[in-house]
């Protein structure tokens, strides 16, 4: 079977492994799109804060109703709530927070990630015109960085590339990469696969990855 | 004390001239002054400089910078959000700058309200990692500073600050709410002239001392607006 016809992690599924990585207690940001459905798979019982970088702490689900605040959103500008204990505050407090190393963990999507964990995400090549929003603040600021995105383009082509073509957002930020296909830690010696796609082989997700992978002992893509 | 309470948003954006360099509060479409940027496209000016947060339109208030950069107001935009992701939502501040109409300065976001803190409190720059190594860094000095490359910054001023306040006291000590919050009591602090949009103005002593988030000696004029439907 062609590796663009295997079947691969829906977008739950891959939102549920990034949230097997947020331990109780955890102050985590997530980035606009994709990171954003950590927030509802995170694993029962673990307390986990979320931050917005328009101002809050203590993100809660989205609003419905008449819990719709005007004045109250998260980053991508959706009605939320926020959870008892919660705290609101400008942006220049927010990125004291997001620079200063306040954060445990920020999910970002990706473009391109680098084997030596520079990160692509702001621009597309083609276009002249980008958004930094945030995302440069919480590459270089959070203390780990997970990029959750799909393992190829929609032409099959590898995100996870010896060097980023794509404008950079960070230089070797980037601790973990979770796709639709796999897990991989960056490591100072390299991409280590952790994890493969229930019926992928390491072979697999290494035809579908620039770099050379590190392969030890892989495990299945967990679930729990 | 000299009354900083005027009667409309249109007495209130009477001096600003052609040129002016303008910071808007707001984050998408939360805590941006509306009704003063109502006014002040009303003023048809030109050359116009916007320091803002976003610049790309939201689906949640039709009435933000956007309307001065479509009506041609404006020569130059700073800005930490000039575009949506998808290629298809091009931006009227994207059109511009296609056409060579409009300048845009991107920055980083937590990077540009730094700038304005910057601005406001008398720092002359400021090193910061965030950038080190992207197109961020271009034409910027850059130092290690513990071990970390870092680039210099420099602060960001205006002539005015337009501001969106939930309550105001005569005084002009504000206060705001939820995540409305966001970049508004930043640039109160770093423009000549700060002009609120309060949704209420309440006495002095109104609001709790230990309530007020943006001191009046930041504020110079004040215009109540009351929120307008849901938003």
């Amino acid at each position: 079977m062609n590796s663009m016809e295997k079947p691969r992690m829906s977008e739950g599924e891959m939102a549920a492994r990034v949230g097997l990585e947020l331990k109780d207690g955890f102050y985590v940001n997530l980035g606009i799109g994709m990171p954003m459905l950590v927030s509802t798979h995170i694993p029962k019982g673990r307390m986990v804060i979320f931050q917005a970088e328009n101002g809050i702490l203590g993100c809660g689900p989205h609003a419905e109703g008449a819990e719709v605040d005007p004045d109250l959103s998260n980053a991508g500008d959706e009605d939320i709530t926020a959870i008892p204990g919660a705290s609101f505050f400008d942006s220049a407090v927010s990125f004291d927070m997001i620079r200063g190393g306040h954060l445990d963990v920020t999910v970002l999507g990706g473009f391109q990630v680098s084997e030596k964990g520079d990160l692509a995400n702001w621009k597309l090549p083609q276009r002249k015109v980008g958004s930094y929003g945030g995302a440069l603040d919480l590459a270089v600021g959070a203390r780990k960085v997970i990029v959750l995105m799909k393992h190829t383009t929609k032409d099959g082509e590898a995100r996870i590339v010896k060097q980023c073509a794509y404008p950079l957002t960070g230089k070797r930020c980037v601790s973990m990469i979770v796709t639709d296909v796999a897990v991989i830690d960056v490591t100072p010696a390299g991409l280590v696969l952790r994890e493969a796609a229930p019926g992928w082989t390491a072979d697999e997700v290494q035809a579908v990855t620039e770099p050379k992978l590190i392969v030890d002992g892989v495990k299945q893509y967990r679930r729990s | 004390m000299k009354n900083k309470i005027f009667p409309a948003a249109a007495d209130a954006l009477a001096d600003i001239k052609d040129g002016a360099t303008i910071m808007v509060g707001g984050f998408l479409g939360r805590g941006t002054p509306s009704g003063l940027l109502l006014a002040l496209r009303e003023r048809n000016l030109k050359d116009l400089t916007i320091i803002r947060n976003d610049s790309a339109g939201s689906r949640t208030n039709p009435n933000d910078v956007n309307i001065l950069i479509e009506a041609g107001h404006v020569r130059k935009v700073v800005t930490c959000f000039a575009v949506f992701g998808s290629p298809k939502m091009v931006s009227a501040l994207e059109a511009k700058v296609m056409e060579g109409k409009t300048e845009l300065e991107l920055v980083p976001q937590g990077t540009l309200v730094e700038r304005i803190r910057a601005g406001g409190s008398g720092i002359g720059a400021f090193y910061t990692p965030v950038g080190a190594g992207t197109v961020a860094a271009e034409g910027k000095e850059v130092r290690v500073i513990d071990g970390r490359e870092m680039l210099l910054e420099y602060p960001l001023k205006a002539d005015f600050a337009l501001i969106k306040a939930h309550k105001a006291d005569r005084f002009g000590n504000l206060m705001y709410r939820k995540t409305a919050r966001n970049f508004n009591p930043i640039m109160a602090t770093a423009a000549t002239t700060t002009i609120v949009e309060a949704e209420k103005i309440v006495d002095a002593g109104s609001i709790d001392p230990d309530n007020v988030m943006t001191p009046c000696i930041y504020v110079h004029r004040i215009v109540e607006i009351p929120r307008r439907g849901a938003r």
